[in-house]
């Protein structure tokens, strides 16, 4: 288990389900959730949230905008 | 132990959504380029601190309603005819910012003349020119762009040369003329090209700024919906299929 | 700079009364019989004195759509073309009236259809006054029937299509646009700054301080209910034109007895031939409309009431002949003559018509 470097904050109400975050994080740590969304969608979550290094790769891939990073200063 | 909320301050926010970019939920399918493109746009207009100053020309096609996403004045153009728009506004405000943003059907098959005469002049503004060789508003038609054998609703069984023409590479075009001073090639399918398309689009409005010329950011692009593809899938063609044709990389940088 | 009378042709007029009246851009592409317009505007260089913009564009769709960016802006944007070139605007011209641009259009008109004649016709009535493009729109259209008049209507022109955020069409010919006479040139205005345009156009996309929302120039509304209600709106500013802004001019209209509808070109032949009738005791007025939408039906109607005929006379196979009947709703009958392709009618074969149709007939 790695130490909590980065966490995401997605807003899951205008999230699409894409999964582009999901193929973009280097360390898996996003999956698609098994609840929709108001709109039918399955959206991103942290899965798998001690491995977030707060990279920002799944924001910046993220269509709609609706991922935050945060990430704690060295 | 360090908890999640911890971290989740405002002292530790590293990747947020810009106050350019508005709180309108795009129309747009899932995965699809446009919401890339329009959100690094948006980054670039806040980061060069010129949202006051610049004036977007919209397309018809999927960006038609770019105008509800991204807080600057704008025009939405009749389809194809966005470089001759943004000419009307830039040469009697040659102190704005001007860009169009236009899909391929609207750059490289309907406005084919006005795209090419307003880079020809060297206008100077900025052409974002979104490359997804299909129509998504329409239904996933047959573009301009439509590589050999891929299939579209105008061509089921693939774009076959004989019948349909051949795929139009409109930058390599836009790169012969002298009026434009930058012709690049990107795509927005991993974070570092997001981040390289956005050097690209910086670059292109400081071009404008230094009256240059024009300046056009090509973005290779998916449309996951026209192309009958998951999100994840139509990346993984779009690799292996459209970037053999379409080489990434810059034409010309003066 | 005072009043300032000069020999000119009609299409010259147009350019200098273009710059004086502080026009901020001009874009074209020739065509015959108006490609003056721009050689004026263009010898004259008026980016070093008013800092007006002049650009040849690739093609009239081209022109057209940098007067929708340039009019969108807040800025005095005009183009002018001659009948094929204006059905290529006809696109541009519905984008600009559904989202309210300002601007001016002038058409020299010539003969048609199809790639025609160069000799001056007026048979763009129809396309001029009933929309042109596709949608329910009016453009408000002037008919100039003089070199003076050409130079006036840039500046009526204008204020109209600033009035009610519409395009306005100056609907000449090949007669007027070639013509020399002698001018009187509206005094010299300055364009104005950026901060009137905030000032009077406040819609106008000057780039989005933070104190507004963003301006947006654009005719698309998807719902159903938001563009049945936009379609309310514009026909309810086309109303008022039709309240407010009629223009028409009569000659010897009190007694006549037999009554000429005719406009621009055609309506100087025609008081020749009032003239003419009248030296021979035939009671003959004219009505010279100088709008054509909003078109003075209410004068016509009123006229019908007291006259026995009416001859329409264009040169056109009939067209605004449609709109005097609407007028006189049956009242009296309503007569066309024209001459097509490029012929103009003299005076005395229009008083033969006027014979056979309205006295005869």
């Amino acid at each position: 288990m790695g130490k909590i470097r980065g966490a995401i904050v997605v807003d899951t109400a205008k999230c699409k389900g894409c999964s582009l975050c999901v193929e973009a994080c280097p360390t898996k740590v996003i999956e698609l959730s098994r609840e929709v969304n108001a709109k039918g969608f399955h959206f991103a979550y942290m899965a798998q949230p001690q491995e977030c290094t707060g990279c920002t790769n799944c924001a910046t891939v993220c269509p709609d905008s609706c991922i935050t990073v945060y990430r704690l200063k060295p | 132990m360090l908890e999640i909320n911890d971290i989740i301050k405002p002292e530790n926010l590293v990747y947020g959504k810009t106050p350019v970019l508005t709180d309108s939920v795009m129309h747009y399918c899932p995965g699809c380029s446009h919401g890339v493109v329009h959100k690094i746009l948006a980054q670039v207009i806040e980061e060069m601190g010129i949202q006051e100053q610049t004036i977007g020309v919209a397309p018809v096609g999927c960006a038609v309603f770019a105008y509800n996403y991204i807080d600057i004045d704008w025009h939405e153009a009749a389809h194809g005819r966005a470089p001759a728009v943004a000419t009307g506004i830039k040469r009697l405000l040659p102190e704005k910012m001007v860009f169009t943003y236009q899909g391929d059907g609207d750059l490289a098959a309907i406005g084919t003349a006005e795209t090419i005469h307003a880079c020809n002049r060297g206008e100077n503004i900025v052409i974002i020119f979104i490359n997804n060789g299909i129509y998504g508003m329409t239904g996933g038609q047959m573009a301009p762009t439509t590589i050999e054998g891929m299939p579209a609703s105008t061509c089921p069984f693939g774009r076959t040369p004989e019948r349909d023409g051949y795929p139009l590479k409109m930058s390599e075009i836009l790169a012969t003329l002298p009026g434009t001073c930058y012709v690049t090639r990107q795509a927005v399918h991993t974070a570092a090209h997001v981040r390289k398309t956005k050097k690209a689009l910086v670059k292109a409005f400081e071009n404008q700024k230094m009256r240059k010329g024009t300046s056009i950011v090509e973005v290779v692009s998916t449309c996951s919906s026209g192309w009958k593809m998951t999100p994840v899938n139509a990346n993984k063609w779009m690799v292996d299929n459209m970037f053999p044709f379409y080489k990434l990389g810059d034409l010309k940088n003066e | 700079m005072g009043e300032d009378i000069k020999l000119m042709k009609g299409n010259e007029a147009i350019a200098e009364a273009a710059i004086r009246i502080g026009v901020d851009g001009y874009f074209g592409y020739p065509i015959t019989p108006q490609s003056e317009v721009m050689e004026t505007l263009m010898a004259k260089q008026p980016w070093d004195t008013t800092g007006m913009v002049v650009l040849q564009a690739e093609s009239e769709i081209a022109s057209i759509n940098m007067l929708y960016g340039g009019g969108g802006c807040g800025k005095k944007v005009m183009t002018s073309s001659s009948s094929p070139g204006i059905s290529l605007m006809q696109e541009g011209l519905t984008y600009l009236a559904g989202a309210e641009v300002p601007c001016l259009v002038v058409n020299v008109v010539r003969g048609g259809p199809g790639l025609g004649t160069i000799q001056p016709a007026q048979s763009d009535y129809f396309q001029a006054v009933k929309g042109g493009g596709h949608g329910d729109y009016s453009l408000i259209v002037l008919a100039p029937a003089s070199v003076q008049e050409m130079a006036d209507h840039v500046k009526l022109g204008f204020d109209l299509a600033f009035k009610y955020r519409n395009p306005v069409m100056i609907l000449s010919d090949g007669v007027i646009g070639q013509m020399m006479e002698k001018v009187v040139l509206p005094s010299a205005k300055s364009r104005w700054t950026e901060e009137e345009i905030k000032e009077l156009n406040p819609w106008a996309t000057l780039g989005k301080p933070k104190t507004r929302e963003r301006n947006v120039i654009t005719s698309l509304k998807l719902q159903s209910d938001e563009m049945e209600e936009h379609n309310h709106k514009l026909q309810a500013k086309y109303q008022r034109m039709k309240e407010e802004e009629v223009l028409f001019e009569e000659f010897n209209c009190a007694d006549a007895q037999y009554l000429i509808v005719a406009y621009g070109s055609s309506s100087r032949v025609c008081q020749k031939t009032v003239e003419i009738a009248r030296d021979k005791g035939i009671k003959l007025g004219l009505l010279r409309p100088i709008t054509l939408f909003p078109f003075p039906s209410d004068r016509i109607y009123e006229l019908a009431q007291q006259v026995k005929g009416i001859l329409s006379v264009e040169m056109s196979a009939g067209q605004m002949v449609e709109d005097v009947r609407l007028s006189v709703n049956g009242k009296v009958p309503v007569y066309h003559y024209g001459r097509l392709g490029g012929m103009v009618p003299s005076p005395s074969e229009v008083l033969k018509a006027v014979d056979e149709k309205l006295i005869g007939g």
